[in-house]
């Protein structure tokens, strides 16, 4: 029920995160996607449309759209509603240097598709400079959203 | 660089370029003497950066990732600024606050003191920066990464307010993606069936083409007229929109694919995706899928920012006609463009009828709109994707004289011919 599973992937971002996920099926988009006053999902056709990423793994398929997406995670830290580790199958320029200006372990490439293993609401452990991504399944699926962590804001 | 040998600022770009090049899983830097970032837009965590240590602070935390206190010093490469908050011109015309504006004026002095260029478009290549065939640039903006790429086939990523920055003090960016051969070649055929000839088609199209592809590289074959500038930026900017595409060809008119077999070399073409009459009919209804009211309080042109001739033919539709006493209407333009149409009198063609041209910036930049806007009509795919998410408002796509029809009766008349 609880057993752990484990899947491995190529760092991003090195570092050690642990947290709830919050799952995309959808790729994301920063600028016109997200409110990072609030650390939403804004777009209204999307799947997490009004869901907070502040203080959870954020699991994505990639980045979409402008330019502005690693700009406004960058935002999400300045503000403190960040993600506190990001996890994404398909590398591209947005989603990498989005990553690194949101200072949070990153990993990308994973052996299965992170967002078909992983649940919102499962406890994840990135341990981005080695690659790996633990994943302990919640008990019950789906869990319902948990309330932020508090997190301390960036400079 | 990275050593601090040219100055701390200089080695803090070098090392966001390698932590950017480490997580791209790139080890090569490649030059560039193109750069098009942000600087001056101003946004609240930018204003209390300023607060606490001027523009270079800001500069340094925004542009380079850095929080050290450095000295920021000229750049190294041709740099401009895109797109950006509205200008002074703005102030009481819109509602849009002169703490911005002063702001903005504000880092505007101090980045060109620095020698940023203050283009304030998002469409550069409408306002003498070309980058020609081949040369490695480093611009944000994805409409006109797109346009640089595919059209003009320079050669880009998508690059970022962090990656400009640091590329405008060194001249460096990493080679990666877009800048290689092997990153550049399409990935999918799409076959169009329907005529696609006018911006209204192209835009769909290309709305239709990022769907589709997400990010990669589409290539367009089949029932098209000869595109000009403003068809295949507006191409461009929806595929960018709906999935992220940076590099498409349209074998015989882009510059990279002489022929359909070009565009896929080495590979074979894959098979056909089709773009016929129920894709048009779908990507229409997925554009108009955030408009309910017909009441239209708003209508949008200039997105990307718009040509002179598209600024002529806005002036034209509104020649002689007065706008709806509940509408507004915005002309985004590139501000060296206003100085065009207003000596052409095509600025005061729009004005007479009640609308307003505006440089610099747009709604979805400066998360404004005429107030109590509920429902906005516009002829971009792009802004009709955005500005529901950013502004919270209906929206309506369509050409560009149902969006002056919806200006001067206030009410939604258009539909798919």
């Amino acid at each position: 029920m609880t057993e752990k599973i484990v899947l491995r992937g190529r760092t991003v971002v090195p570092g050690v995160a642990e947290g709830p996920a919050l799952v995309s099926h959808e790729t994301i988009s920063g600028w016109g996607g997200i409110d990072p006053a609030r650390g939403t999902i804004i777009e209204p056709r999307h799947e997490l449309f009004g869901q907070c990423f502040t203080g959870k793994i954020l699991v994505f398929p990639g980045a979409k759209g402008s330019s502005g997406w690693s700009g406004f995670f960058q935002t999400t830290r300045l503000m403190g509603t960040a993600p506190i580790g990001m996890i994404f199958m398909v590398i591209s320029t947005k989603a990498a240097l989005g990553a690194v200006v949101t200072r949070v372990p990153a990993v990308t490439a994973l052996d299965e598709d992170p967002c078909a293993v992983i649940r919102t609401g499962d406890w994840v452990r990135i341990d981005a400079g080695n690659g790996l991504v633990e994943v302990t399944p919640a008990a019950a699926r789906p869990v319902p959203s948990g309330v932020p962590l508090p997190r301390q804001e960036g400079s | 660089m990275l050593g601090g040998a040219e100055g701390p600022a200089v080695a803090a770009a070098m090392d966001l370029l390698v932590r950017y090049g480490e997580a791209l899983d790139c080890e090569r830097l490649c030059a560039v003497r193109n750069v098009a970032g942000t600087m001056t837009q101003p946004s609240p965590a930018k204003a209390r950066l300023v607060r606490e240590g001027g523009w270079a602070k800001a500069f340094a935390v925004i542009n380079l990732d850095c929080d050290d206190d450095i000295e920021i010093p000229d750049m190294r490469v041709p740099t401009c600024q895109l797109q950006h908050g509205f200008g002074a011109d703005a102030a009481g015309a819109i509602p849009y606050s002169r703490e911005l504006i002063q702001l903005q004026g504000d880092a505007e002095a101090f980045y060109g003191r620095r020698g940023v260029s203050i283009l304030a478009t998002c469409t550069p290549y409408q306002v003498g920066n070309i980058p020609v065939r081949g040369e490695h640039i480093a611009w944000m903006e994805s409409s006109a990464v797109v346009y640089a790429n595919s059209v003009l086939g320079a050669r880009t990523n998508c690059e970022g307010t962090a990656s400009a920055g640091a590329a405008s003090l060194t001249g460096r960016i990493p080679c990666w993606g877009n800048h290689l051969d092997s990153g550049r070649a399409g990935t999918h055929l799409i076959d169009v069936r329907v005529p696609v000839a006018d911006f209204l088609e192209w835009g769909m199209l290309g709305y239709f083409a990022g769907g589709v592809v997400g990010e990669q590289r589409p290539v367009i074959t089949g029932d098209i007229g000869q595109p000009d500038l403003v068809e295949l930026k507006h191409f461009g900017a929806a595929a960018a929109t709906s999935g992220g595409v940076e590099l498409y060809h349209i074998p015989g008119i882009t510059p990279e694919a002489p022929t359909p077999g070009a565009a896929f070399w080495p590979a074979a073409a894959p098979e056909a995706i089709v773009y016929g009459q129920d894709e048009r009919r779908a990507v229409y209804a997925d554009l108009n899928s955030q408009g309910e009211r017909e009441d239209v309080d708003f209508v949008l042109l200039g997105c990307p920012h718009a040509s002179v001739d598209q600024i002529r033919r806005a002036a034209r539709a509104l020649d002689g006609r007065h706008l709806s006493p509940s509408t507004e209407l915005w002309l985004m333009v590139p501000r060296a463009l206003k100085d065009v149409a207003d000596r052409s009198g095509y600025t005061d063609v729009i004005q007479r009828a009640g609308g307003k041209v505006l440089g610099d910036s747009c709604p979805a930049m400066s998360r404004v709109a005429p107030e109590g806007t509920r429902v906005f009509a516009t002829d971009s795919a792009k802004q009709a994707h955005y500005l529901p998410a950013i502004l919270g408002i209906e929206a309506w796509f369509g050409t560009l004289e149902e969006c002056v029809d919806a200006a001067v009766t206030g009410r939604w008349r258009g539909g798919l011919r």
